[in-house]
Formats: C-alpha cells, sequence, structure tokens
C-alpha cells in the first residue's frame, strides 16, 4: 500500500520538478502534525505524569520533591474527592440517560414524513451550537426564583432550582440535557434512517406489533450509531466543567473537574493535581474500554 | 563599504537605545476589573501629564484575578510592572519571590504612620509583624452595609417593630438587632426580604461574609504567628457567630445561595432586601442615581458590635506591589514616590478610590464627601483579615467546603463544622511545616 502511494507522485509535477521526492512531500505533511502532537500533548502528559510524583507548586520557587505515591495515596483516601466522584457519576448516569431518551424520543418523531422536516432538525440543533458559558448564564436567569421564566411558566413560585441542595445537581443536568440531546437526536436520526424500510414492511406482514418492531428492528440496527453517541456523552459529561461552574456553587454540584480546577489554579497544588487528572484520565479511559468492548459486541451481532 | 557598515551598526544602536527608552516610559499595572480600576486609570492619566510616563491599568474580571495574576507571576513574566493585589497573596507572593522588597522605600518614606495602621499591617507586612513590607496600601476596603432608609423611617413600620421587640427601629448596634430587623422586613409574600449576606464560596466571599461575624463576637480565625487554631476557629464565640450567620440565611431573597458584590447591590436596587452587606467600594454604584433608583433613600452603617460589644469588620482592598520581573522596576518605584504623595492620595480619595492615608481619611473634608465615607474611616481602625500565608487557598476551600453546607443547607452544627476545619487547617499546617 505505502509503495502504491509512494509511486504515485506525477513526473511532471511541480513538486517533482523541484526535486521533491514523494517521501519528502509525505515528511513535509507528517512530520509538523508529529512534532505538534508530541510537544502540546504527550510532552505534557508524561511530564504531568512525572510532577503526579512530586509536591511541585507552580506558584514557590521551592524545588520539587519526590513523594512517590503520596499524592495518589492522600487523593484516595479523601472523603472530599470521593464525594466530587460520587456526584459526577451520579451528573453523568442522570445526563446521559436523559438525553439518550429525549435525543432517541426526538429522532423517533422526526423519522417520519412530516412538513418543514429539514427547518425542524435545524432548530432543534441550535441548542448544542450555542457556547457552554452563554447556555450556563442564561439558564442561570432561567432559573432565578425571584424572575426566571421556569418557574413562571410552570407555577412553581419561589422554587429554588440552584439554591437547593437536593435540586441543584439536577438543574445542572436538565440544562445539559437540553443543550445536548440534539446531538445524540442528530446520530439517532442518522442510524434511523439507514435501517432498511423493508424490514418494516416484512414485520407489517407478519402482523409484528409496534412494541415487537422497535425491540426487534428499530433498536438492534439503531444501537451501535447510538452506542457512539452515548461514548461521547459520556466522556464529555464525566469532564463536564462550565455548565455547574457557572450556574451553581453547591457541594452537590461540585464535580472532579471542578475540584480539579480549584486544586490546580486555586489552590496551587500542581503535583497533586496532576495525580487527580490522572485518576480522572484512567477512570474515563476504563469507562470508554467497557463501552468500546461492547459497541462491538453490538455490531457483531 | 566598511564605512557604510560602521554607519548601519551605529543607527541600529541608536534605533535600539531610543526603542528601550521608550520602553520605560510605559508602565503597566494590573488590577481586578471594578470601579477603583478606572478612578486609578484616571489617576495615572495625571501622572502621565506631569511626568510623560505613560502608565496603563490593565484589568480582568474579579473572578480569574487571583489565577490570572499567579498564572503570570509563576511564568515569570514581564507583561506587568506593579499589581494591585489581594492581601491574602503577600505570602504566597513574597516567599516565591514575585514581589520586590518594600521594606527600604516603606521605612524611608515612614509609611507605617503616613497609612492607617491597620492597611499597613494587612496590605503591606509579611509575615506577620516582621517588618518586613512587600506592597504600599493603594485601596483601603472593608464590608460594611447598606439600608433602606424609606423602610427603616416608615412610621407605620417604626410602631410594628417597637410593638414586636420593644425598643426603636433604626440602624442596628449589634448583630442581634440586626437579626431582629431582617427577620422584621422578611416577608416574602410581598416580594421583600430581611438582609442580602454573602454566600459566594467559589473565592473568598462567603468567608469574609462570615468573617464580620466571628471578629464582631470577639473571635478570631487562629493565631498568625504561631498557627495555632484548636480552640480559637472552633471557638464559643465563633460557633455563636455562624449561627447568627446561618440565622440571617433564613431572612435572605430566596436562591441567596452563590451571592457576592453584584447580587448584594442589586438587593437594594431592586427593592429586594432591607439591608445588605457589601465592600465599601461598591457604595458608590449605590449613591448614584442612575445604577440605584433609590440612591436617595438608601442609607449606609458600619458592621455592628457582637454581644460582647467587639467591633470589627472583614478586611477588602489591595496594596500596589512592584513585580521582580518587571523591566522598569525603576520606574515603578518613582511612579510610587508619586502615589505616596499627601496631594495625590487626597486626589485619589476625590476621584473615588479609597485612600489609606490616615490624614486623608480623618480630615473632615474626606468623611463629608459621600454618605458612606465617614462609616468607611470609622471601618479602617477596626479589621481583620484572613491568613495571609502561602497556603491561604487551601484553607480558604477547607473553610468553604466546610461552612457552606451548614449556611445554605443547614447540615450538620456549627460546632462541627468548625471543628472539622480546625482538623483540616492543623493538618494544612503541618503539611507545610508550620507546627510540628
Amino acid at each position: 500500500m505505502a509503495t502504491a502511494v509512494l509511486t504515485t507522485l506525477d513526473p511532471q509535477s511541480r513538486a517533482a520538478s523541484r526535486g521533491m521526492s514523494d517521501l519528502s512531500i509525505r515528511n513535509l505533511f507528517i512530520i509538523p502534525t508529529i512534532v505538534f502532537l508530541i510537544v502540546f500533548n504527550i510532552f505534557p502528559l508524561l511530564y504531568s505524569l512525572g510532577y503526579s510524583f512530586t509536591d511541585f507548586r507552580a506558584s514557590s520557587s521551592a524545588p520539587a520533591n519526590f513523594v512517590g505515591l503520596q499524592n495518589y495515596r492522600d487523593l484516595l483516601a479523601d472523603p472530599f474527592i470521593w464525594n466530587n466522584f460520587t456526584i459526577t457519576a451520579k451528573y453523568v448516569i442522570v445526563s446521559v440517560v436523559g438525553q439518550v431518551i429525549v435525543g432517541f424520543g426526538v429522532a423517533l418523531l422526526l423519522n417520519r414524513d412530516i412538513p418543514f422536516k429539514g427547518l425542524l432538525t435545524t432548530l432543534l440543533l441550535l441548542p448544542m451550537m450555542l457556547s457552554m458559558a452563554v447556555v450556563g448564564l442564561f439558564w442561570k436567569l432561567l432559573y432565578d426564583p425571584s424572575f426566571g421564566i421556569i418557574n413562571y411558566a410552570l407555577g412553581l413560585g419561589t422554587f429554588e432550582w440552584l439554591s437547593n441542595p437536593n435540586m441543584a445537581l439536577y438543574a445542572v443536568a436538565l440544562t445539559d440535557i437540553w443543550m445536548w440531546s440534539p446531538f445524540v437526536m442528530l446520530l439517532s436520526l442518522a442510524g434511523l434512517s439507514a435501517v432498511p424500510k423493508h424490514l418494516y414492511e416484512a414485520a407489517a406482514i407478519d402482523r409484528a406489533g409496534s412494541f415487537y418492531t422497535f425491540f426487534r428492528i428499530t433498536l438492534p440496527l439503531v444501537a451501535p450509531i447510538l452506542m457512539i453517541a452515548i461514548i461521547f456523552r459520556t466522556m464529555e459529561a464525566f469532564k463536564t466543567f462550565d455548565l455547574a461552574y457557572i450556574l451553581t456553587s453547591q457541594p452537590t454540584t461540585e464535580v472532579i473537574s471542578i475540584r480539579l480546577y480549584k486544586m490546580a489554579f486555586q489552590e496551587w497544588q500542581t503535583g497533586m493535581s496532576c495525580a487527580l487528572a490522572y485518576i480522572v484520565l484512567i477512570m474515563v479511559l476504563a469507562i470508554t474500554n467497557i463501552y468500546v468492548k461492547y459497541l462491538n459486541k453490538v455490531k457483531e451481532r | 563599504m566598511r564605512k557604510k557598515l560602521i554607519g548601519m551598526a551605529g543607527g541600529l544602536a541608536l534605533a535600539l537605545a531610543s526603542s528601550t527608552s521608550v520602553l520605560a516610559q510605559e508602565l503597566t499595572i494590573f488590577w481586578a476589573e471594578w470601579d477603583p480600576a478606572n478612578y486609578l486609570q484616571e489617576l495615572v492619566n495625571e501622572y502621565e501629564a506631569e511626568t510623560g510616563v505613560q502608565v496603563t491599568v490593565e484589568t480582568t474580571p474579579w473572578s480569574d484575578f487571583q489565577t490570572k495574576t499567579f498564572t503570570e507571576l509563576n511564568a515569570k513574566g514581564s507583561a506587568y510592572d506593579m499589581v494591585v493585589g489581594d492581601s491574602q497573596w503577600l505570602g504566597a507572593a513574597s516567599e516565591a519571590g514575585h514581589y520586590v522588597d518594600l521594606t527600604e522605600f516603606f521605612n524611608k518614606h515612614n509609611l507605617g504612620e503616613v497609612m492607617a495602621p491597620a492597611t499597613v499591617k494587612y496590605y503591606a507586612e509579611y509575615p506577620s509583624s516582621s517588618g518586613k513590607y512587600w506592597a504600599i496600601p493603594a485601596e483601603g476596603d472593608a464590608v460594611g452595609w447598606s439600608y433602606r432608609k424609606d423602610w427603616f423611617e416608615d412610621p407605620a413600620e417604626m410602631e410594628a417593630f417597637k410593638a414586636k421587640y420593644g425598643y426603636d427601629l433604626a440602624v442596628p448596634a449589634t448583630w442581634a438587632q440586626m437579626r431582629d430587623i431582617a427577620e422584621f422586613f422578611h416577608r416574602p409574600d410581598q416580594g421583600r426580604y430581611g438582609i442580602a449576606i454573602y454566600t459566594d464560596n467559589s473565592y473568598d466571599g462567603l468567608v469574609m461574609g462570615v468573617e464580620n461575624a466571628i471578629f464582631s463576637y470577639g473571635g478570631e480565625l487562629g493565631n498568625y504567628e504561631t498557627y495555632e487554631v484548636d480552640g480559637i476557629i472552633n471557638s464559643e464565640q465563633n460557633i455563636a457567630a455562624l449561627e447568627m450567620y446561618r440565622e440571617l440565611y433564613g431572612f435572605t431573597p430566596p436562591g441567596w445561595a452563590k451571592t457576592f458584590f453584584v447580587e448584594n447591590n442589586q438587593a437594594i436596587t431592586e427593592n429586594l432586601a432591607a439591608m445588605s452587606m457589601n465592600y465599601f467600594a461598591f457604595f458608590p454604584a449605590l449613591t448614584n442615581e442612575a445604577s440605584n433608583p433609590n440612591a436617595k433613600v438608601t442609607g449606609f452603617f458600619a458592621n455592628p458590635a457582637g454581644p460582647d460589644g467587639h467591633q470589627f469588620a472583614a478586611l477588602g482592598g489591595q496594596g500596589i506591589s512592584v513585580i521582580s520581573y518587571s523591566e522598569n522596576q525603576e520606574e515603578s518605584m518613582k511612579f510610587l514616590e508619586w502615589f505616596i504623595k499627601d496631594d495625590v492620595q487626597k486626589r485619589w480619595a476625590e476621584l473615588g478610590g479609597y485612600t489609606a492615608s490616615a490624614a486623608v481619611l480623618e480630615s473632615e473634608e474626606f468623611q463629608n464627601a459621600t454618605p458612606y465615607n465617614k462609616a468607611f474611616y470609622e471601618t479602617m481602625f477596626k479589621v481583620k483579615d484572613f491568613w495571609a500565608t502561602p497556603e491561604y487557598a487551601e484553607l480558604l476551600i477547607q473553610m468553604n467546603q466546610r461552612i457552606y453546607p451548614y449556611i445554605t443547607g443547614g447540615e450538620g452544627t456549627a460546632k462541627d463544622a468548625l471543628d472539622s476545619l480546625a482538623t483540616d487547617w492543623n493538618a494544612t499546617f503541618k503539611k507545610y511545616n508550620r507546627v510540628q
């Protein structure tokens, strides 16, 4: 394959006339990308791994001391950190499940011949095109107990969405569902429109009920693409920061990335925060791997 | 050819020399984005008119002021020549070598006496009582209170209040009276609430608010010289103060769980609360009819006393420091020499800045200039501050973690919260070898 590519350089081309070989052209395109990747991704990744074993503080001129696994031990023994992880898990579950239900539901509704389908789909996609910070700021106004439109519309009086510690996380998740359901909807719609029509026709001939058709035809065929949407959304929800940070400061909404931000840029515990970032990275990798394994299994079917 | 080369080299040298001298004529001061920074820009424009040195006040929103400053300092960047930094940064910035030692400058100009004593102690000196100075007190500030004069002076309200509590409705002299007044005006069915307090736990808002209660109740956060906290942060006085703060939270407008200076001014401008806690620096907006429709009926008072007559307030405000990595340190020192002059400090106050100069603060002219200057003057001589150790941010976050759930969610008791905080702080001081 490589030689096939290498031999396609046209001897009459300008590149060839300048004495450039196909190999040098390949290098010209690939090397900068690799250098960029190494400098901005791989190097910081390894460097921060090194820092995670030290007591380094970026705010101080004191040299970093090697402390072994102390940072990891301290973090994993800290009840506040475990609480942050529990909150994050809760948030991920509520938010992703909500997005899948709403997104897939709307996709099912749109997957039929209705007037203005294109316009409707485009309008429904608007929330995910907005900036997270902007969404956070205006949902804060919508949730306001004194003048917010949500309480007014639902007749909830002065219900406290964001300052009630038991409600705040759900309020943040609700905003996330509003913002990202369109993403799940878009992918589901792509999956739904790829389901061969003749399968439905066959089911209809066999007098299969709509419940049966959905679980035996629609869902299995859309599952792989839906899984991809779920993987993306889970990873994003796990790393969520902006919405929760802007909307409320309840301890019950302090997801792990907010704690990480505070540790790294307010307390300047650089070594410790590198260790926490690694713990988060490992968790995200583990969860994604489970999903990918499941996705492959679904595809095999 | 050779002549030509020499000529070119000479020209280049001249160009370089002149460009560095042009650079030295520009100074950049970094501060947070708020009205006093605009006043400072107006003041330094006068410096430019006098000396030809252009001074720019660069700002960033409060929420990233700390992060942005320390990111620049940690990178040893020379983007800023001076910073008007928070008082609690002194330890972190001086120990890491980010600030230029101003002790000599301080002593030469006798600033220990020229500036109000509390401002010298908290904005300039680190470690506590060491005689080493790292900043020049620039913007004095403390927490005070604004209130609705029309609500307080309404005859029907006054009568009803007296009937209920047995004393006259007036500006509260104690926290207990403040609690009564907050309860009295708390009428959710009318969309009116008793009081607005700080509750934002993302930086120092909530802690500053609680400090007002703690200090006036006669409590302390700890011993700033020995780092002892047991029995101090969780003292009887502090427990009572925290309970009072929690009680006041019950009289705040709905959703009052992430509020700081913006929301607390809104409480007055939007007719939400009878009394509102805020830094004096935000009071000019309340006397301005363009930003406060209730400007004519807004009054001000200093932080009330606690049960034993102690009366203190949480310190805000900042000192101006020279950054070690600045390429214009000499020029910056010249600017500071100009800044501390009596007439400049007076002009600073006229423009709206809160001078720390004792002479200006004590002058009749200053005290009568605005409805709140007198309360400010009284407050600036009885202020206390948070820890200024390099690990202050950890202490701050731990305090937020412990007291926020109690105050806004009613979780546990004040004693539990403060006992746990004492444990956290002890562990932190141990970690940094401040105590054995």
